[in-house]
């Protein structure tokens, strides 16, 4: 028989979470409880300490600390502390201290456990409990996420509008009256749709939109007879009716574009327009980057950058994933610096000579978040003569520079901009620079390897970045000597896993025991994906494209690819989020260091589990490229 | 029997009673008693315990209930508590249902308490026993033994009582004591919140129980070191 205590019951039942619990869950908790009593100014917690208990504080004032000593909460009559501690390899991550004389209510973790699997709502307040704690926002990639699980198809909502490539302009102006729409695809019946032999319209060629018939027709004074062939945009961006609608959104903020041709096999079904996608998607990234574009002084842009953080944190919440992330803040970073180039080029006059302004690292990744430094450089035209060109660049440079520092782009550290004028060079310089850091590779060059391999375009001549990506992608992998140096420096920097698995945490500044997410876990792993990429000759910049290639040339034993995905995926997005919970939060600037006990054990086995993929991974490069691989 | 507040060497006690018990449960009790006096009191098993009785004179009343709760100086354990309800020999007055909260028709329907000495020795056994106020424990546990089995039991105990009252006559100082000077209630109830301790709603032996181990670790929280030898406590 279990002796009843009424007193103690009475007093669970008038607190949360015992209050929701049946009466007699409550009185056997009651029954089931240790007592202690400690005198003010005890210790009740020690840090590290072994824990098997939840407590509930009957009476008096208890303070919870963090382990470096700062007060973390204060709590009184029906508090709760201990549960980290419950969750996390039971042992105490709060120290606890009385603050006056206070006795408490000992469960024991046997029970807890037990009442957790019971009654969900006594589980829940555990879950989503009072403390800050990055658990809530470090929750799993819900599967109800609207932008990465929605197909484009679902915002579909009539039929779509076509004509033949012969129409004249002013049958596509009238069409499109008559079925209030603001663009129409225009169809080739010579390029038959070979699934569908009933089909007579033909493949899509082209589309038109009002702004088109503005432009190109009124503007123009061109003939109401023309052809809509004569002013339809040919550059198409098709997407598959099974695409995702973050896929819309990735390439319409790629391009700057703002309708999007929906096909199956080819066959138009529908078009995509900006305004149903921001209809779908609130989170405005998109507008930002309109915004951005219509900025009209550096001043006005770096206001205007404030923004960012709310358009990344919304991003966060609305769960996109990392790769959209990633690309979302590259768009973003690449339309500063357009409009930038545009107001340089404003106040200095058009350019000397023709050039291309490249980013390089995580931008030209797509990987970019919201703590970033800015790296960048230029490509001149084969004609710069250092003598009358050199002063404009360095100005354009400094400008954009000093601009995109006034935006929140630090400067970066190791001098990888366009100011430094031994990164100003032209289209001949740079195929000399990067077939140098190939053929020799000394320290530095490898160092600049994880920045300057990966490059894009940001403005001028776009096509000389491909052109150098083209470069790259065709020597790098005939150079196994440069491939085995690569593959050894991706291996300098490991993952944040001790002998026993556990993380390892390094003494940081302000975060005095933490570990860093993008140096220890996304960076290595872009780094040891990079040299893979390099040696099946893969273009993409960005990793997980560059994991597609890697999929498809089979280098890597089956799965092997998809692991790394998963881990990349993985830290990439406890890293955004942990950025995410800074800013939203705290408040506070964020960074990338990372206090693995504000995660949940589920959250921790999970990281460490993608740090032991890119242990694997790098301890496999070793073997994939050691010197003597080369030789066979 | 051992009178109040006088230091008894317990251990040679215990050895005495133990040569003269006839009856096996009281036995096992002696035999099981904690024999070294120099044991800290942080390494002594206790068990609070609580009788509610039908008035104060042991040779009239007796017991209606018993409380008792195992602890120890870091802990309180609920789940090894007991509680007995059990009919006593003398009728209920009407003053002490209203402290109790134990009804005629509870107490009518209670066994005698021979059916719970078995399992009272038991938990009794091999601890230390802490009370509030011996002389009501120790003499109606005494009284309810003997009229059944022909035989008492005496045992040390640790009397918070006694405690408190040390440690406000420490408090009081020689000037207080020279002046006499009145001291505090040393009540369960008035004891418990000069250590900011609950007051607690219902009064039962078992609730009372608890009370005083809690009491008990707040004073030895407060008055004495956890390595304070157990002969320094015991009375």
């Amino acid at each position: 028989m279990q002796a009843e205590h009424v007193d103690i019951a009475q007093f669970l039942s008038d607190h949360a979470p015992f209050d929701d619990l049946p009466e007699e869950a409550v009185n056997k908790l009651a029954s089931q409880v240790e007592i202690a009593y400690f005198r003010a100014g005890t210790e009740i917690l020690n840090y590290g300490e072994d824990i098997a208990d939840l407590f509930v504080i009957r009476t008096g004032a208890v303070e919870i600390y963090r382990r470096d000593g700062d007060l973390y909460n204060r709590l009184t009559i029906g508090g709760i502390f201990g549960q980290m501690g419950l969750l996390m390899n039971r042992k105490v991550r709060f120290p606890a201290k009385a603050l006056e004389d206070t006795l408490v209510y000992c469960i024991n973790v046997e029970l807890f456990n037990q009442y957790c699997d019971e009654y969900e709502t006594f589980a829940d307040f555990f879950e989503a409990d009072g403390n800050v704690r990055l658990h809530q926002a470090i929750v799993e990639q819900a599967d109800s996420n609207d932008l990465t699980t929605a197909k484009v198809k679902s915002l579909l909502h009539r039929d779509v509008v076509t004509v033949a490539k012969d129409a004249s302009v002013q049958m596509v102006a009238q069409l499109m009256t008559q079925e209030s729409v603001s663009s129409v695809l225009v169809t080739d019946a010579d390029k038959p749709i070979s699934d569908d032999p009933d089909d007579d319209d033909g493949q899509v060629v082209g589309i038109i939109t009002d702004r088109d018939l503005r432009t190109s027709v009124i503007a123009e004074g061109l003939s109401y007879e023309a052809p809509a062939a004569q002013i339809m945009q040919k550059d198409l961006v098709l997407l598959d009716s099974n695409a995702y609608v973050f896929e819309a959104v990735l390439a319409m903020l790629r391009d700057n574009i703002h309708h999007l041709p929906v096909v199956v096999k080819k066959k138009p079904i529908g078009v995509i327009s900006l305004s149903d996608i921001l209809r779908y998607e609130s989170q405005s990234s998109l507008l930002l980057v309109r915004g951005i574009l219509a900025q009209q002084s550096v001043e006005d842009l770096a206001h205007y950058a404030r923004q960012l953080p709310n358009v990344f944190v919304r991003m966060v919440n609305e769960d996109a994933n990392s790769h959209m992330i990633g690309t979302a803040m590259a768009v973003i970073g690449r339309t500063f610096k357009q409009r930038l180039l545009d107001l340089a080029e404003e106040k200095f006059g058009p350019p000397p000579v023709p050039y291309c302004f490249i980013a390089l690292g995580s931008m030209a990744r797509d990987e970019q978040l919201i703590v970033t430094d800015q790296d960048n450089a230029i490509i001149l035209d084969n004609s710069f003569n250092e003598e009358f060109h050199d002063e404009y660049f360095q100005n354009l440079a400094d400008f954009v520079c000093d601009g995109l520092a006034e935006c929140g782009y630090k400067y970066c550290e190791g001098e990888i901009m366009a100011s430094f004028k031994k990164w100003r060079l032209t289209r001949e310089q740079w195929k000399e620079q990067f077939a140098g850091w190939m053929a020799e590779p000394k320290p530095q060059a490898l160092l600049h390897s994880s920045i300057f391999f990966d490059l894009d375009g940001v403005y001028g001549k776009n096509k000389w970045a491909d052109e150098l990506k083209r470069f790259i992608a065709t020597e790098g992998r005939k150079n196994k000597r440069f491939l085995a140096n690569l593959a050894a420096n991706a291996r300098n920097r490991t993952p944040p896993l001790g002998f026993f698995k556990d993380f390892v945490l390094e003494h940081n500044g302000q975060h005095k025991r933490s570990m860093n997410l993008k140096r220890r876990g996304t960076a290595p792993l872009s780094d040891v994906i990079r040299v893979h990429a390099l040696a099946i000759g893969s273009r993409k910049q960005n990793s997980f494209e560059r994991l597609e290639d890697i999929i498809e040339a089979k280098l890597l034993p089956e799965g092997k690819a998809q692991d790394l995905r998963d881990a990349l995926e993985y830290i990439a997005m406890i890293r955004i989020r942990h950025q995410a919970w800074q800013i939203e939060k705290l408040d506070e600037a964020p960074d990338n260091d990372l206090e693995p006990h504000l995660l949940s054990p589920f959250e921790q086995r999970n990281l460490k589990e993608a740090f032991a993929i890119l242990d694997k991974a790098q301890n496999f490069l070793k073997f994939r490229y050691s010197a003597n691989s080369g030789m066979k | 029997m051992a009178k109040q507040g006088a230091k008894l060497d317990w251990p040679t006690r215990y050895q005495q009673l133990l040569a003269q018990s006839k009856q096996p449960l009281i036995k096992a009790f002696y035999e099981s008693a904690i024999c070294d006096l120099n044991t800290p009191i942080s390494d002594i098993p206790l068990v609070a315990l609580d009788f509610e009785t039908t008035g104060l004179n042991y040779q009239n009343d007796d017991i209606v209930s018993v409380g008792l709760i195992p602890f120890n100086t870091k802990r309180i354990f609920c789940k090894d508590s007991q509680h007995w309800i059990v009919q006593p020999r003398r009728k209920l007055a009407e003053e002490s249902i209203v402290i109790h909260g134990i009804t005629h028709s509870e107490v009518s329907d209670a066994p005698d308490f021979s059916t719970i000495m078995a399992p009272l020795l038991a938990a009794l056994k091999g601890k230390v026993i802490v009370v509030h106020f011996a002389p009501i424990e120790r003499h109606f546990l005494y009284q309810a033994l003997q009229a059944r089995l022909g035989e008492g039991l005496e045992f040390a105990v640790i009397d918070t009582l006694d405690l408190e009252t040390r440690a406000l006559k420490a408090k009081q100082g020689l000037l207080g004591r020279l002046f006499n000077s009145k001291l505090d209630s040393v009540r369960l109830a008035d004891s418990r919140i000069r250590y900011s301790l609950p007051a607690y709603q219902n009064h039962n032996a078992l609730n009372d129980a608890t009370a005083t181990a809690e009491l008990l670790q707040a004073q030895i929280a407060y008055h004495y070191r956890p390595d304070t030898p157990l002969s320094e406590l015991l009375i």
